[in-house]
């Protein structure tokens, strides 16, 4: 049974993604701060699907750790998922240097460097899937959301260049492009519909990229179409428009 | 914002909020002064719709326990049915009672007490629960069943929300063989033929009747009844010996805009009507339990064919002895206004269990109607037939009934009242729909 690591694993679009691994018959490592919390997530999942799951301790931030912790797994695991990630306050994060930078390292720094470290691992074995959810925020800062999306914008050429490194190696990456989501974070929040997945819709579709070997995915083809034409909005007008 | 039940109709701005764990759950129970609990939104009015706090917990929705040798599942109350279908199906597990989409959570089915087809066999799905949480507003959580408050536990059976949060419950499943239903179909020609296939099928586990609603005269009450039982592996072909709980994939299609109002009008309902009744083949056949439970959830997001402005279900039962008297007049009035749908319902009950839970031994008949001035008044019509035969309508479909018609059919509501005055007296848990029936 091959393994899939998910990190970052407390979020609503973690839990989807284990249980859409799970279904598929994959033995699910999550992984998080304060760990225990998810020993109900580690029970349902068993229930479920009848797989082996457990969960590990992770703290994205303590790069310093990263080898350490894949080191305590023993065996490397065949997928690894980073979900790990903070959106913060953007008007907080203007005032606040320390909350911007705590932004730019849960979405950038941390993600990258475990990412990373566990690229090296694979790239010996010669085997394994990267997968990195970063968002469509990270394609062209804007004023509502820079400074979350200068980060997801720093993590999605980060996997676009490791994906460039490791071609041939026998070791995939896949950047993945969610769009809005439907979780408890953003339950009571009117998202346009056309534009808002479910969970369990980006973990079928996570699942499917890694099937048919896709490279970047956004979640919902319609992204694409968004994200082509706000890129493709010279600066000039662009500087002035509140989207 | 803008919430609205599966019928669209009402809508209202509701503030929302949906706590991650339990405790937080549990304090926000214990901090506010009204609110309601919603589940994945299946209820057809305004059951779950409360301006100042509408919980939404469609996200805790964790298996906790499952015992494989007795079958009972214990789930955070957020776990779809569909979930509990997908997970413990294939290990020949169903649930004991199932409503007419598996796109409803735990939660919402104990506090509608859901019925289903073996309602006349098997009771609702509050018959089969073996206990369950309940998040009161001081923050306490108390548990549940027969032989623990039992006062408390049959209240909140069909209490639509209004006794406490519902956290988690054990539900106890029925061992099945197959993934597969043996179907047989029959055809009424009246009212009086379809209540006597009713009757001779008794002992059926399952049965229900779609009727032409919009036939008149002699035809009034026609009907294609289906009646089925759990198959047994022997009964399937030989290609499925080996696997008795695949079922081939359905694909699910969506309703992808909002129908112009006009696209369901007494002509084109009345034609597909007569079509349908036609091409009901009179026969047995063995299907996949999608196809027998669950036929409307293969078309996402169907409620969107009745336009913007959304539509009504009316579903009433009337006691058995009047069901008679009961649908010719009802049926009557509705072939006479033309404002039929595609989908009327007819199914026996059996005895129900008092309190504010629907079923009782009787006739229940349901069907659609658009949310316009027209319908609505029709259905003012039809509740004092409803009233004037004994009868009573289905909270979890209701969206407009005047308080008045209500209560002259539960005949329980004192007791419902006892109960709740105890554990909340000053109604916080309280939704547009119990402010508007003064419950």
């Amino acid at each position: 049974m091959s393994t899939v690591l998910i990190l970052g694993a407390a979020s609503d679009m973690a839990r989807a993604i284990a249980r859409a691994y799970a279904k598929a018959g994959r033995a699910v490592i999550l992984a998080a701060r304060r760990h225990e919390r998810l020993a109900s997530d580690v029970a349902d999942l068993g229930l479920r699907y009848g797989v082996a799951a457990c969960a590990v301790e992770f703290d994205v931030l303590d790069v310093a750790g990263h080898a350490r912790f894949l080191d305590a797994l023993g065996e490397l695991p065949d997928t690894v998922i980073s979900v790990a990630g903070f959106m913060g306050e953007q008007a907080q994060n203007e005032r606040d240097p320390e909350a911007a930078t705590l932004v730019m390292r849960s979405n950038y720094v941390g993600p990258a460097a475990i990412l990373g470290e566990a690229a090296q691992r694979m790239t010996a074995r010669g085997s394994g899937v990267i997968i990195g959810i970063s968002s469509v925020a990270g394609e062209r800062g804007r004023a509502r959301n820079y400074v979350y999306g200068s980060a997801k914008a720093g993590f999605t050429a980060f996997l676009s260049g490791l994906r460039n490194r490791l071609h041939g190696s026998g070791v995939r990456v896949i950047t993945v492009l969610p769009g809005y989501v439907a979780t408890r974070m953003t339950e009571g929040m009117a998202t346009p519909r056309l534009l808002t997945a479910e969970p369990a819709e980006v973990a079928d579709a996570i699942l499917a990229a890694e099937a048919k070997g896709r490279d970047v995915i956004y979640v919902r083809p319609i992204w694409w179409l968004v994200m082509t034409v706000i890129r493709a909005i010279p600066e000039r007008f662009f500087k002035r428009m509140r989207i | 914002m803008m919430l609205a039940g599966w019928g669209r109709y009402p809508r209202a701005e509701c503030r929302v909020v949906a706590p991650h764990e339990r405790d937080e759950l549990i304090a926000t129970l214990a901090a506010q002064n009204s609110l309601i609990a919603r589940g994945n939104g299946r209820a057809y009015g305004d059951s779950a719709l409360n301006p100042d706090l509408t919980l939404a917990l469609r996200h805790r929705d964790r298996f906790i326990a499952f015992d494989d040798a007795s079958g009972v599942l214990e789930a955070e109350a957020g776990v779809l049915l569909a979930d509990i279908l997908e997970s413990l199906m294939p290990r020949g597990w169903f649930p004991p009672v199932t409503p007419g989409t598996k796109f409803v959570t735990l939660g919402g089915m104990l506090a509608a007490d859901v019925h289903g087809k073996n309602h006349h066999k098997t009771g609702a799905i509050g018959d089969h629960v073996e206990s369950l949480d309940l998040g009161l507003g001081d923050g306490s959580v108390v548990r549940c069943a027969r032989d623990d408050n039992p006062a408390l536990f049959a209240a909140t059976l069909g209490g639509m929300g209004l006794t406490g949060v519902i956290l988690s419950a054990r539900l106890k499943l029925q061992p099945i063989e197959t993934a597969y239903v043996r179907e047989e179909t029959l055809r009424a020609r009246d009212l009086d033929e379809t209540m006597a296939l009713f009757e001779a099928s008794r002992d059926w586990t399952y049965s229900v009747a779609w009727i032409d609603c919009l036939a008149r005269g002699p035809a009034l009450g026609r009907a294609l009844l289906y009646r089925g039982e759990h198959a047994r592996r022997d009964e399937l072909s030989a290609d499925k010996h080996g696997a008795p709980f695949a079922v081939p994939a359905r694909r699910a299609r969506r309703v992808p805009v909002d129908f112009p109002g006009c696209a369901l009008n007494r002509w084109s309902v009345a034609v597909f009507n007569r079509i349908y009744y036609r091409h009901g083949r009179p026969g047995t056949a063995i299907v996949d339990y999608d196809r027998f439970f669950y036929p409307l959830d293969a078309i996402l997001e169907w409620n969107r064919i009745y336009g913007r402005r959304g539509f009504v279900q009316y579903q009433c039962v009337l006691p058995k002895d009047a069901s008679r008297a009961g649908l010719t007049a009802l049926l009557g009035r509705i072939a006479r206004a033309g404002a039929g749908s595609f989908l009327s319902v007819l199914k026996l009950l059996g005895p129900g269990r008092g309190m504010l839970s629907f079923p009782m031994k009787g006739y229940t008949l349901a069907l659609d109607f658009r949310a316009d001035a027209a319908s609505l008044a029709l259905l003012s019509e039809l509740d004092a037939i409803v009233a004037a035969h004994g009868g009573r309508i289905y909270l979890a479909k209701d969206a407009r009934i005047a308080a008045a018609d209500f209560r002259r059919g539960y005949g329980t509501l004192d007791e419902f009242a006892t109960v709740r005055q105890a554990v909340d007296p000053g109604h916080k848990f309280a939704s547009l729909q119990s402010l508007r029936l003064g419950l």
